[in-house]
């Protein structure tokens, strides 16, 4: 029997008892549809995250305090460590470096207020971070000596206090109760849809370790390293480990400081985004199992409802192999059919999670890969052809007599 | 196929087991069948004659004995080559026609031609075989659009289009009335006439057997009588 006579008998066969068929498509159906939803809405959150650290550079390093827990005595990171990176001869591949302490500010302004981070900045943090002005200027050498009383607006955080993020230098906020001039507002940098780097202020570090966060001497939170090229990165982290051991005078394997490259934290979050994908992914794919047992119910009832035609197949000369096909096409057939119906379905709710998404303001856009298509067609034939091949396997083994006699 | 044969059984034997009990249908038949003949299989129910026809088809093995069809062994082959042999050597028709009820009578007679891996010419053997039968204007109906006569003519041309030593035709009229039966009975004799195919009949009806040229009478299991009809002894 050839194969297109094979396919076209099954789909008749199939056909015939349409309802059924739909109702046994539909377990395959959503769980294709699950799958490929849920991997694609996985990949669509991976995309933003890993998006976001993208923007952050890659060339940068970024180093606080607190290392291995062995150590006895961990000194802090101070504006002096800060101030030694910057030895073009200890550490060579270093080319900028952009001490921070950072805290939570409440700002406000003619009754709006608002809670977000602020960040205490040299000036150097704008060419480490390549902050770009909007309007106005940034922090500057003569803030940083005067300790002014200066702020440097994240575009959304303008926004919400002013209802405008233009306009506004030389308002005067509170921050904390104290005023603070806008000094200026920076350009949006878009990105991550968890923490909103458009809505930070900056204010001089000086002023923010004095009147605003309090840190003991001149400790700092973090300081952000910035290598001569992305290839630097590795040599460039080997200059300050070392530079900083010295300074601490710790032994290797006790550093009391760590040291973070956007290739770590992108490492971090794909196997945390992948780790989520795999487990959504995994759930979503019982339910594609539930859909083969229900493919194999409906075979079994299938070979039974036709012992008499396989019966009569067998007597004008069907061999074993020929029954085996017969119910293995249509099994698989019908997880086919399920399987491409799942995939529209998976792409219609991960289109539907990505629009609520971006109503919620979160940015996620679903990827769906031609991978996620392939395994999902690939992997409901296999459901398909898995499942049968018992249903099929009885009809191949039934005794053509006792088929001929069922009732 | 040497000595003229186209059935040759020897002490065929057929025992079932129902748990404990063995139920022995066939207790050492002999049988021999020459091309051309035409035989009919008379008995009480259950003294085996379904049972028997099984095992000439080659739908079933004998529990003992040997069984030549047209000179090859059939009693040790595998189901696979005793597939292929029903497809080439063996038609059947059943008392309830067993056709496939969603398929055109058409799909129906080209079955036998799939299994045997014939594509070219298949369609117009096909329509051949039902013209031959006299259904060559229902072609395309399906089965629950025809009569029984009409039904087991399409079984007819079924068993006979992959061109069978033998028909074995289980109780063939058994589902149909006197003139339907009376036609189908004068189409398979036809196929006797015209190709020389070897007819087996089973049958309770006296009328039936009448219109054979031998009838083996069984009782449990056994050849009770194996004799000339009266349409032969007449001539
Ligand atoms: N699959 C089976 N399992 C057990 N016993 C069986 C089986 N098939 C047939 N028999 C027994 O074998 C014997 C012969 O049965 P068979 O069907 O050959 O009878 P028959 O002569 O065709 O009868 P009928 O005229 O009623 O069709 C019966 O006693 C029957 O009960
Ligand atoms: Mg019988």
């Amino acid at each position: 029997m050839n194969f297109w006579q094979g396919l076209l008998e099954a789909l008749q066969s199939l056909s015939s008892n349409k309802l059924r068929s739909a109702l046994t498509i539909l377990g395959i159906v959503i769980g294709v549809g699950a799958v490929i939803a849920m991997l694609a809405i996985g990949r669509g959150a991976q995309d933003t995250i890993t998006g976001s650290i993208s923007g952050i550079g890659t060339n940068l390093l970024f180093v606080v305090p607190g290392g291995s827990e062995e150590v006895s005595n961990p000194k802090p990171l101070t504006l002096t460590d800060a101030e030694a990176l910057r030895d073009s001869f200890v550490a060579p591949s270093v080319t900028g470096v952009a001490p921070i302490i950072t805290g939570n500010v409440e700002l406000s302004f003619a009754g709006e207020s608002l809670f977000t981070q602020g960040y205490g900045v040299t000036p150097d943090y704008m060419p480490v971070r390549n902050v770009e002005m909007l309007e106005g200027e940034f922090i500057g050498e003569v803030h940083i000596l005067g300790r002014a009383a200066v702020v440097v607006l994240g575009p959304d955080a303008a926004e919400e206090l002013f209802g405008r993020s233009e306009g506004v230098i030389g308002e005067t906020v509170r921050i904390g109760g104290q005023p603070f001039r806008v000094l200026g507002v920076m350009v949006p940098r878009g990105g991550s849809g968890f923490s909103n780097p458009d809505e930070l202020i900056m204010i001089p570090l000086s002023t923010a370790q004095t009147r605003l966060f309090s840190r003991s001497r001149d400790s700092v939170d973090m300081i952000m390293v910035q290598a001569i090229s992305a290839e630097g990165v590795s040599r460039a982290t080997e200059e300050v480990a070392s530079l900083l051991r010295t300074r601490h005078r710790t032994a290797i394997g006790e550093d009391d400081f760590t040291i973070f490259t956007q290739q770590d934290f992108l490492q971090t979050a794909t196997t945390i985004t992948n780790v989520l994908t795999i487990f959504l992914g995994g759930i979503a794919a019982i339910s594609l199992l539930v859909g083969g047992i229900g493919i194999m119910n409906i075979m079994l009832v299938s070979v039974t409802e036709r012992t008499r035609e396989i019966g009569l197949r067998k007597a004008v000369g069907a061999r074993k192999r020929d029954i085996m096909l017969q119910f293995l096409t249509e099994s698989s057939l019908l997880s086919l059919m399920g399987g491409l119906i799942g995939i529209a379905l998976g792409w219609g709710l991960s289109t539907l999670v990505g629009v609520i998404a971006t109503s919620q303001d979160v940015e996620l856009l679903p990827n769906m890969g031609l991978d996620a298509i392939l395994l999902a067609t690939i992997f409901s034939t296999a459901v398909g052809l898995f499942f049968g091949l018992y249903p099929a396997k009885r009809a191949a083994d039934l005794e053509p007599v006792e088929a001929l006699r069922y009732e | 196929m040497t000595d003229g044969y186209v059935i040759k059984a020897d002490a065929i034997t057929k025992v079932y087991q129902m748990g404990q009990i063995e139920v022995h249908a066939l207790r050492g038949i002999d049988l021999r069948i020459a091309a051309g003949e035409i035989v009919s299989i008379m008995g009480p129910s259950g003294s085996g004659k379904s049972t028997l026809m099984n095992i000439v088809g080659c739908l079933d093995r004998p529990t003992a004995g040997s069984y030549y069809l047209e000179g090859e062994q059939v009693a040790d082959m595998s189901d696979d080559q005793l597939a292929a042999i029903r497809n080439r050597k063996v038609g059947f028709v059943f008392q309830s026609f067993n056709l496939l009820g969603r398929q055109s009578a058409l799909n129906n007679v080209e079955l036998p031609m799939r299994y045997a891996g014939v594509n070219s010419g298949r369609r117009k053997r096909a329509i051949e075989a039902l013209e031959s039968v006299g259904l060559g204007d229902r072609i395309d109906h399906r089965p629950n659009e025809l009569s029984g006569g009409q039904q087991q003519r399409v079984a007819i041309a079924r068993a006979l289009v992959n061109n069978p030593a033998i028909i074995l035709a289980d109780e063939p009229t058994g589902n149909l009335d006197t003139k339907s039966g009376e036609e189908i009975m004068k189409i398979l004799l036809g196929l006797n006439e015209d190709f020389g195919t070897t007819l087996i009949f089973v049958t309770h009806d006296p009328e039936i057997a009448s219109m054979t040229e031998r009838i083996i009478h069984l009782r449990d299991g056994l050849v009770e009588q194996d004799r000339q009809s009266e349409r032969v002894a007449n001539q």
